[in-house]
């Protein structure tokens, strides 16, 4: 187990340093910051200065070591938009994100999860067909068009919620409801499948053969069977939302979190902060996947490390 | 004996016969049989990507053409007071009529998913499909960077991409492929790692079939199915990806449309032109929708394991 962990550790080293010195390179070998960060009439010797004070003006492999060496001391330089150190940006923006996640993820759970096992418990029923379609059709729908619809009717229309902003619940419930709809979808699905194909299992139809509940078979034996691919697919969803995919919904409705971060970086050709942004991704899909991975041998005690 | 053998062969031809008598499409339909649900989405995805061909001929309006004084009606199935078609989806801030910049709007989201899907796919299954088969460093090398890739959100590298490019629908399809064509590597080499070991390959190499002739001629035709589902699915992906992208306003830039792009410029009237949020997520959602629904019966009917079922 230790050694299992040590050498995935390793491995997202490996990892984290691969997809930063492809963003280093793609940035630096292709971009051009300075056409955008200084006016169109801007002369040739304030663009020459602006890249020397960017740094820009050295060869290549001294900047990719600089930016590695600062790397390993989390030292991504001052962001070029702020002139703040980039991580501390990061960082600050990290929370509000968190909680919009954290929140969508715990109603797509609270929804999900029972639904899912009720449709597997009763399959090719009325309830379990409109489940398996309304799930799929979650899914489709562009998450950040179901934002402008919830504001539409819930905000315009009904005025619960307030339409965009930060601070109280009812800035809340809008974004975090628009983002669990994906993941309910996901986890709705694959708990409907994982379940349906642990309740054909033998172990199953013997639990029922000696007289076990109904509840017994479905809580004690066949969901801890089917946690294996339900945790796999939170997981998922959960590095795929930590890591900007709340963007677009993050914009709907003003969010002020990483995802917005993103957005602006992209349109200021932040390269410091594009490089904090890219690490701090990094880490955090490499740490869920760890922990997703260690779960299995609890679900599962097949499975050793 | 070969009496017997004559027979036999017969038998096989009388019972081949009514399948054989069908027309084509007859049997194209019979595929369908028992999902219903696939049918139609197939239909609605062929009326889509139809009208998005032939755009030119069936937009009632021009969708650049702006018209300052009609902006913003609702949509109505009257005709307008100026005359013409009516403006069945309403018009926008500028008077363009949205049934048109709908329709065009398709055009540009089909044909960057459709780039993407078909480059990153052809890439993908040739780097997939000989990473498999030969292994080693080569399977190494091209798996470890799908690895590393894959476990990072295709998001921020297409971001990263455009950034340094520029906007643009040239520069987000080469954004969408360099995120696109892992996971089409990654399912080729998962299927020739079984057709690697089958009697069929074995023998074909024992002939002396060159390499280029097994991987392509043989392995290629018996693994296509799977491979087929990927990119139907990754249509799906694209879309959807495109119309992120263009809503943040990183991928397609007016005054071309996309739905996603419409999306993002009618947001700021959505309190009083709902039409013209609600329409694009509409088709946008019914697209990526049908694509599931026929990726999922690709799946299904054409899994080795469940052939015959018919």
């Amino acid at each position: 187990m230790k050694r299992y962990i040590l050498m995935r550790l390793l491995y997202t080293v490996v990892v984290i340093l691969g997809v930063s010195i492809l963003v280093f390179v793609i940035t630096h070998v292709i971009g051009n910051p300075v056409n955008t960060m200084l006016p169109l009439q801007a002369t040739d010797a304030e663009r020459a200065a602006l890249k020397h004070q960017l740094g820009l003006d050295k060869p290549l492999m001294v900047q990719l070591s600089e930016f590695l060496g600062g790397m390993f001391r989390l030292d991504f330089g001052k962001s070029w938009w702020q002139q703040v150190p980039a991580l501390g940006i990061v960082l600050h923006k990290i929370p509000a994100t968190l909680q919009l996640v954290a929140t969508a993820l715990v109603i797509a759970v609270v929804v999900a999860i029972p639904l899912g096992i009720i449709a597997a418990y009763k399959p090719g029923t009325l309830l379990d067909r409109i489940l398996t379609t309304t799930s799929l059709i979650g899914i489709c729908l562009p998450p950040f068009w179901v934002g402008l619809m919830f504001v539409l009717f819930f905000a315009v229309k009904l005025g619960w919620f307030y339409t965009s902003g930060y601070g109280t619940i009812r800035h809340l419930i809008l974004p975090a409801l628009t983002l669990s709809v994906v993941p309910m979808g996901h986890l709705a699905q694959i708990v409907r499948f994982s379940m349906a194909e642990q309740l054909n299992a033998q172990y199953s139809i013997t639990a029922r053969a000696k007289g076990a509940s109904d509840f017994a078979v479905l809580f004690a034996h066949a969901l801890k069977n089917a946690a294996t691919s339900i945790v796999t697919m939170g997981g998922m969803d959960l590095g795929r939302l930590l890591a900007g995919e709340t963007a677009a919904v993050e914009v709907v409705f003003g969010w002020p979190g990483f995802g917005t971060l993103i957005v602006d970086t992209i349109g200021r050709q932040d390269f410091p902060l594009l490089q904090a942004e890219v690490f701090l991704v990094a880490v955090i899909i490499c740490f869920i996947n760890l922990a997703v991975d260690i779960s299995y041998g609890y679900f599962d005690p097949r499975i050793r490390y | 004996m070969s009496q017997d053998i004559q027979t036999n062969a017969q038998i096989q031809i009388e019972l081949r016969e009514p399948e054989q008598n069908r027309n084509a499409f007859q049997r194209f339909l019979r595929r369908f049989s028992g999902n219903s649900l696939a049918l139609i989405a197939f239909i609605v995805l062929m009326v889509i990507i139809a009208v998005s061909i032939f755009a030119p001929y069936i937009a009632p309006y021009d969708p650049a053409k702006s018209d300052i004084v009609h902006r913003l009606q609702p949509p109505s199935l009257a005709a307008p007071a100026k005359g013409g078609f009516p403006h069945i989806l309403g018009t926008d801030q500028q008077g363009r009529d949205v049934l048109s910049r709908l329709i065009y709007g398709g055009r540009v989201s089909m044909s960057v998913a459709f780039a993407v899907v078909a480059v990153a796919g052809a890439i993908g299954t040739v780097i997939g499909l000989i990473s498999g088969y030969f292994g080693g460093w080569v399977d190494l090398v091209f798996m470890r960077l799908v690895d590393i890739q894959s476990s990072f959100p295709g998001l921020l590298v297409a971001l990263t991409f455009v950034m340094v490019l520029g906007p643009g629908q040239r520069n987000l399809t080469i954004a969408l492929l360099i995120v696109g064509w892992m996971i089409h590597a990654r399912m080729a080499r998962s299927q020739v790692l079984t057709a690697r070991e089958s009697t069929m390959v074995e023998s074909s190499r024992a002939i002396g079939c060159s390499m280029p002739r097994i991987l392509f001629g043989h392995i290629l035709p018996n693994v296509i199915s799977p491979l087929i589902t990927t990119y139907v699915l990754e249509m799906a992906h694209m879309i959807e990806a495109e119309a992120n992208m263009s809503f943040l306003g990183y991928g397609i830039q007016p005054p071309a449309s996309s739905w996603g792009l419409m999306i993002g410029e009618g947001r700021q009237y959505i309190t009083n032109a709902w039409w013209l949020v609600v329409f694009p997520g509409l088709i946008i959602g019914i697209t990526v929708l049908c694509l599931n629904l026929v990726g999922n019966w690709v799946r299904e009917e054409f899994d080795p394991l469940q052939k015959g079922r018919h």
